[in-house]
């Protein structure tokens, strides 16, 4: 535990409503180095309250890394300046005093601010309900031994589906894909034997939503595998290619 | 007197479910479209539930707080689920689950309930193996499967670290296709403020748009309710910052009797305190207990580096007292034992933390394999402390966890208002007073893919509940009950922030009702939190308006629930007089230190009823244990 404290000057995005202008607001603080990132902006809130001003929106839930809740832009980098973590994993030790700190909401036209630091990240979940799943009801399913799957391709799906849906691969490419996030999902059930009576159409149904919601393309600049708090790999976006070429290949549907 | 009906079904434990499914009235297939349900949160159990309701054909809608059904706290479990598919051959049954559940709850649960929970065991895991869930397997393809406390065999399913994630992840999926599909309504960022109740029959809620202010009306045939556990009101806890217990507290103060408030779980491997504006407690796996022993210095306010404390004055308190456990104890001796080192002043360099040290075990098996067994853990402590466990032993403390107690319901998951459903950590039924590892999990799926399922449908056909227009009186009075309490908040205008009030109930609840009680305690704790409640409603400051995003009004909604039910729970606590799994009133103790139970007096569930602010009357439901015999925890 350390003593000493570190005076920071931060620089938060404000704005009121997803269609008024925002801008940075200063605000200076005193906070230990042992304190999260985000137990500052309880202690800024919490003075703010006191002397009756408005708080500043942000949003999480878990602070363990895991529900994908928060997302903060940070000196210009989804979830801040450390790899493999999530905003309310982050500390402020890796801080000095007297830095100037940058906080935005995650960007993207398909990310709108809601309010300062608070967006609206539904559209993922969208694609989600096009295909993010296998067909089956509760009931009537195989014993779970019955599918038996090679530890390795397990293992595969796991890292894939460890994505916690934060949409910091979105923010972090300069085309606002959500490759990797669809990558994820349809390389978890390409994998498993489970997700094979669906496969094809499952890649066509996400891909489709995704391009509707104004999702960008892939131009392999690799910023979401760097910035995703998961560490999901790019090879997933290689594997989802792959899946929608033999996709359109096989399908019945020639639009 | 009301009457408290469990309506346990009669006959033999192994064949109550199979014949109560039997004998429940069916909806038949074309009517079930007729009748609409409104699920209320989407974690574990709430997401299965609307899920397979929507599968069978009922109208659904799922409203929760979040921006997205994948958020719900069910997301961070970590360590496993629990089966009794006996896959590894080691004597698991059915029977064994049933029988580990009763007995590590301290005879304090609804053996009906737990044996129910022990048969569906195994369709849930299933289920989730069928939705892609990626659990661990062995080179040969097969399931994976580790030990928890309180077992002697291997019945834990598990997906590497992310157990939680990875089953919520599932039942997500199956929710999305219904939504997908037009047969579930997703409103989400909506905060549920109030059940209505037409007639004595749930027949609502009123919620808040957490993004336009406005308090909108939802009616249905009936109202689940599977809105999670109530540890914040301890402030600090490992559960989620929105984690709250505002749905079933006004669910409560409506006419739902709350089962053994008192009841709470307090995790003895949690990350320690780093200062006044920590915002909440992380837990570490028990499994790391496996490796690491537990100690504190001999000498009181030792603030030596603890790698300069000679082993002749460290005291390995749990291994003195527990010899054949030793650091394997069970969670609530072991907190209970970390709290009383810490009260006699011999805390880690005098804090609130005792030692969880490696460096034998890497001594004896090399730094290699400690490393590949608790990597993870060991990264994820050097990120928040900034201490490199593999050189300065752990420091860790309890932490309040899970709340066994909730929302009591019948056999049919029925609160005692009629067409209001409790499901998951929300209701008090099936872990007794204290909770098994990976058993939450267990119980969420269990209540969601397959018991509510089954017993709304006979609600529904046996009841032919009426669906209620939201222009009816009842919700006019239920809006504008919602609407003056969010005007009261806001007009305060005083001093104090709600976070203050907060932190200050969870002082209190921590220090009277937390590990370990008295009589003194809690009644001073009692009177306490009257006063911090009336102070709240002089002196907190509600900033800005109820208009549009409002997190801090969110948050002072939640907080004066939670100063209602932790006068609740002081209030249970001082009523049973005894000392049971997670409930230790230190006037019933053995000679040793030992919890004492009182099955002649108390082998009851406390269901209260709300009569007015402050007011409850109590109502017991017996407990009959017909199968497993009362016996009391031995781990010396």
């Amino acid at each position: 535990m350390s003593e000493h404290k570190l005076n920071l000057k931060l620089m938060i995005w404000k704005q009121s409503g997803p269609d008024v202008k925002g801008k940075f607001q200063e605000y200076k603080v005193s906070v230990s180095p042992d304190s999260s990132f985000l137990e500052i902006l309880d202690d800024l809130n919490d003075s703010l309250e006191r002397s009756n001003k408005e708080p500043v929106t942000f949003e999480s839930d878990c602070r363990e890394g895991i529900c994908g809740t928060c997302g903060l832009v940070i000196n210009g980098l989804p979830h801040g300046p450390l790899s493999r973590i999530a905003t309310c994993q982050l500390h402020m030790r890796h801080f000095k005093d007297g830095d100037t700190v940058y906080v935005e909401p995650f960007r993207a036209n398909t990310f709108p601010v809601i309010k300062d630091l608070m967006v609206d990240r539904s559209a993922l979940d969208r694609i989600m309900h096009a295909g993010g799943f296998i067909s089956i009801n509760t009931g009537g399913v195989p014993d779970a031994n019955e599918i038996p799957i090679p530890k390795e391709i397990s293992s595969f799906a796991f890292d894939a589906a460890a994505c916690i849906g934060c949409g910091a691969c979105v923010a972090a490419c300069k085309n606002s894909s959500a490759m990797l996030f669809v990558s994820a999902k349809v390389s978890q059930f390409a994998l498993l034997p489970q997700g094979q009576p669906e496969r094809y159409q499952r890649v066509e149904k996400m891909i489709k939503v995704m391009d509707e919601e104004g999702f960008g393309a892939c131009s392999n600049t690799y910023a979401c595998e760097a910035e995703c708090p998961k560490g999901i790999s790019v090879k997933n976006i290689a594997r989802l290619n792959r899946e929608y070429i033999k996709a359109k290949v096989k399908s019945h549907n020639l639009d | 007197m009301v009457r408290l009906d469990s309506k346990v079904p009669e006959g033999n434990i192994a064949e109550k479910w199979t014949n109560h499914k039997f004998n429940m009235k069916l909806v038949n297939p074309a009517n079930k479209r007729k009748f609409s349900v409104i699920v209320v949160g989407s974690g574990l159990a709430g997401a299965s539930a609307a899920a397979t309701l929507a599968e069978l054909g009922y109208k659904v809608k799922v409203i929760t707080y979040h921006d997205s059904p994948r958020r719900a706290h069910s997301i961070a479990a970590q360590g496993g689920i629990n089966a009794a598919k006996n896959y590894q051959n080691d004597g698991d049954s059915v029977y064994r689950l049933f029988y580990d559940t009763v007995k590590g709850g301290d005879f304090r649960a609804r053996e009906a309930n737990v044996h129910r929970l022990a048969e569906v065991s195994n369709n849930i895991i299933d289920q989730c193996v069928a939705q892609g869930v990626p659990f661990a397997r062995d080179y040969g393809g097969l399931l994976d499967n580790r030990s928890f406390g309180g077992a002697q065999v291997s019945r834990t399913f598990y997906a590497r670290g992310q157990t939680g994630q990875q089953l919520l992840l599932g039942a997500y999926s199956a929710l999305s296709r219904q939504i997908g599909k037009g047969a579930v309504e997703s409103l989400t960022r909506r905060e549920m403020l109030d059940v209505v109740v037409v007639d004595g029959v749930a027949s609502g809620v009123v919620v808040r748009n957490m993004i336009t202010g406005e308090i909108e009306r939802h009616s249905a045939h009936a109202v689940v309710l599977a809105t999670g556990g109530y540890s914040n009101v301890f402030f600090l806890s490992t559960n989620a910052m929105m984690c709250n217990t505002t749905s079933i507290w006004r669910a409560h103060r409506k006419g739902a009797f709350f089962g053994n408030p008192c009841f709470t779980q307090i995790h003895p491997t949690c990350l320690p305190l780093h200062g006044e504006n920590q915002s909440k407690l992380t837990l570490m796996s028990e499994s790391l207990r496996n490796d690491g022993r537990i100690w504190v210095s001999s000498k009181v306010a030792d603030m030596r580096n603890p790698n300069d404390i000679p082993e002749n004055e460290r005291d390995y308190y749990l291994e003195r007292k527990y010899p054949s456990f030793g650091n394997l104890s069970p969670r609530d001796i072991s907190s209970r034992s970390a709290k009383e080192v810490v009260d006699e002043g011999r805390g880690a360099r005098g804090t609130e933390s005792v030692y969880l040290d490696f460096s034998d075990s890497i001594k004896r098996l090399g730094k290699n394999v400690i490393e590949e067994r608790y990597g993870n853990l060991f990264e994820i402590y050097e990120t928040i402390t900034g201490e490199n466990p593999y050189s300065v032993p752990m420091r860790i403390y309890p932490a309040p966890h899970y709340t066994m107690g909730g929302l009591w319901v019948d056999y049919n998951l029925m609160s005692s208002v009629p067409g209001l459903f409790v499901l998951g950590e929300a209701n008090f039924s099936d872990h007794g007073a204290n909770r098994l590892g990976a058993s939450a999990l267990m119980q969420g799926l269990a209540d969601g893919y397959f018991v509510i399922p089954y017993t709304i449908g006979n609600y529904f056909a046996g009841e032919k509940p009426a669906l209620i227009g939201t222009d009816h009186a009842e919700y006019n009075n239920t809006v504008s009950e919602v609407q003056d309490r969010i005007k009261q908040l806001l007009s305060i205008k005083g001093g104090k922030t709600v976070d203050e009030f907060h932190k200050k109930l969870g002082r209190i609840m921590w220090n009277k009702v937390g590990m370990a009680r008295n009589k003194k305690g809690l009644e001073e704790g009692i009177g306490e939190i009257r006063e911090l409640r009336s102070e709240f409603y002089k002196d907190v400051n509600v900033v800005g308006s109820g208009e549009g995003v409002n997190q801090c009004l969110e948050r002072a909604g939640r907080v004066i629930d939670y100063l209602e039910l932790g006068e609740l729970m002081a209030v249970d606590a001082l009523a049973r007089e005894e000392s049971c799994g997670a409930h230790f009133r230190e006037e019933y103790q053995t000679e040793e230190g030992e919890a004492l139970r009182n099955d002649e007096e108390f082998a009851f569930v406390s269901a209260w009823e709300f009569k007015e602010d402050g007011k409850w009357d109590l109502h017991k439901e017996n407990l009959k244990y017909e199968y497993v015999k009362f016996a009391t925890r031995s781990y010396k």
